[in-house]
């Protein structure tokens, strides 16, 4: 790490995982004893169909760097299509985060069965490479800019 | 002065449209008059700010405000206004949710200024003037109000009791929200002063919606010639009406044009945008990535169409600010 601002920085993940696949690799890693980084803060969902955008958007407001959602494979859904749901939803709510200045690798989906310990490990990992490498996300409206008369461009 | 309640109106940055909204009361603003002293109004009646300011603090019954909070003098005024009024209602979306002049919070002062003093094309300014605060000449000195970054709703600045949505707000919601404050029975306070339901609800092609819907191409309203009797979202159309709240009896709908969102969302919905989001991406007729891509390509401007009225409101707020 080059950029002094960045170093040390450890990012903070919201993880939505799903109950029946995702949740169960993670939980598979801890009695495999396999290390991963701990910057994730995992929240169990039934299903990544359940991830409402809203959840994703209050992450990121309440200052999260990056929110991964882990879900079952495709036709693996314990609700037959759940996953496509939130595949469909995270297409367009991507496009919307970079519209609002949020990089893409701050937002992420995989897929991860329940005996994949070894690619959650991975994921979570590249995921915190990649957000040490952006840096935070700071997206605070800064409430200074309201407190005085301002000057001009 | 008759010892009717007082009663003000304000504008912030908005439109002109909601003073004529309170005008299309027609005959009925007679009874407005009839039952209240409008105090202040400057787009009316020619009362000053030092007015105002001499009026006692909680004297006036309630004030209306409309338009979002662009600027420092805009600030100052609600933050006056705020003191002198026992009621401080936000009136129409901008106040509300930030309206359109919300939209601004993908920009920042810079880049407005850099587009209206600079880049526009009937601008010539090659010595790159600007407003300033202040400016002075010949030690006299003239000021003008600060210029934020971002683009705030009324509640965002001040305390606010009542909100009443629309762009504009229709004459009925207005009506009913006049009686209702002078009835005296004050419904909770952050009540939004409409239905606390979705439009779907009151749609006149309610009956046409699908069970499912299942859309494979999402349509432009200049595209289509749309049916004037079937569900909007039904023909591919991106009406709002799911995320929307119900009160403004379904006007554009009626209008043959699909919802955009004014009236903003119900009461268990935090974000208007994120709502409709997940509603429309939940209609999506495929479970292949490549043509489900292909498939939300055809919404030119996600923002802009899901927060056309609630950028500010929403739980970002703005697009990331750049930081120097």
């Amino acid at each position: 790490m080059a950029d002094e601002r960045k170093t040390g920085f450890e990012p903070k993940i919201v993880a939505f995982f799903c109950n029946w696949c995702t949740y169960l690799a993670a939980d598979l890693a801890g009695t495999a004893r396999m290390k991963h980084a701990p910057n994730a803060r995992v929240i169990r969902v039934m299903c990544s169909g359940r991830v409402d955008p809203q959840f994703v958007l209050e992450a990121f407001a309440k200052g999260a760097d990056g929110v991964l959602i882990g879900g079952c494979h495709p036709g693996d859904c314990h609700y037959q299509e759940g996953n496509y749901k939130a595949l469909r939803r995270y297409n367009l709510l991507k496009r919307m985060l970079k519209d609002m200045g949020i990089e893409e690798e701050r937002f992420r989906l995989e897929w991860i069965s329940a005996s994949e310990a070894e690619r959650l490990k991975w994921a979570v990992d590249d995921m915190v490479e990649k957000l040490k490498a952006l840096g935070p996300l700071n997206l605070a409206v800064p409430s200074e800019d309201f407190a005085e008369g301002v000057s001009v461009a | 002065m008759s010892d009717k309640p007082k009663v003000a109106f304000y504008w912030c940055a908005s439109c002109g449209g909601c003073e004529e909204a309170v005008v299309d009361l027609a005959e009925k603003i007679l009874d407005v008059v009839a039952a209240v002293d409008i105090v202040f109004w400057p787009v009316a009646l020619d009362f000053k700010r030092k007015d105002v300011e001499a009026m006692e603090d909680g004297s006036i019954l309630a004030t209306f405000v409309n338009g979002a909070i662009r600027t420092t003098e805009q600030e100052e005024m609600v933050e006056l206004l705020r003191r002198k009024s026992q009621l401080l209602i936000a009136f129409g979306s901008c106040s509300h949710l930030g309206g359109i002049p919300g939209l601004a919070n993908l920009w920042d002062r810079r880049s407005v200024f850099e587009t209206v003093y600079v880049e526009s094309p009937s601008t010539e300014n090659p010595d790159r003037v600007f407003p300033e605060t202040e400016h002075k000449e010949d030690g006299y000195s003239v000021t003008l109000p600060g210029f934020f970054n971002t683009v705030r709703t009324l509640d965002q600045v001040v305390d606010t009791d009542y909100y009443i949505p629309g762009c504009a707000p229709t004459p009925k919601i207005i009506w009913q929200a006049v009686e209702t404050l002078l009835s005296g029975e004050l419904p909770p306070k952050g009540t939004v002063l409409a239905p606390d339901y979705a439009l779907c609800e009151e749609c006149p092609r309610k009956d046409t919606k699908p069970e499912t819907l299942a859309l494979t191409e999402f349509k432009r309203p200049h595209e289509v010639v749309i049916e004037e009797d079937k569900c909007l979202l039904a023909q591919g159309l991106l009406c709002m009406g799911p995320a929307t709240r119900a009160g403004c009896e379904a006007l554009c709908i009626k209008g043959n044009m699909p919802c955009t969102g004014c009236f903003g969302p119900t009461s268990r919905v935090k974000d208007q945008g994120a709502k409709f989001l997940a509603a429309i991406t939940s209609m999506i007729d495929s479970n292949d990535e490549a043509k489900i891509a292909r498939i939300v390509e055809r919404i030119p401007d996600p923002v802009g169409t899901f927060y056309r009225y609630s950028l500010p409101a929403s739980l970002l707020r703005r697009k990331k600010l750049e930081t120097t």
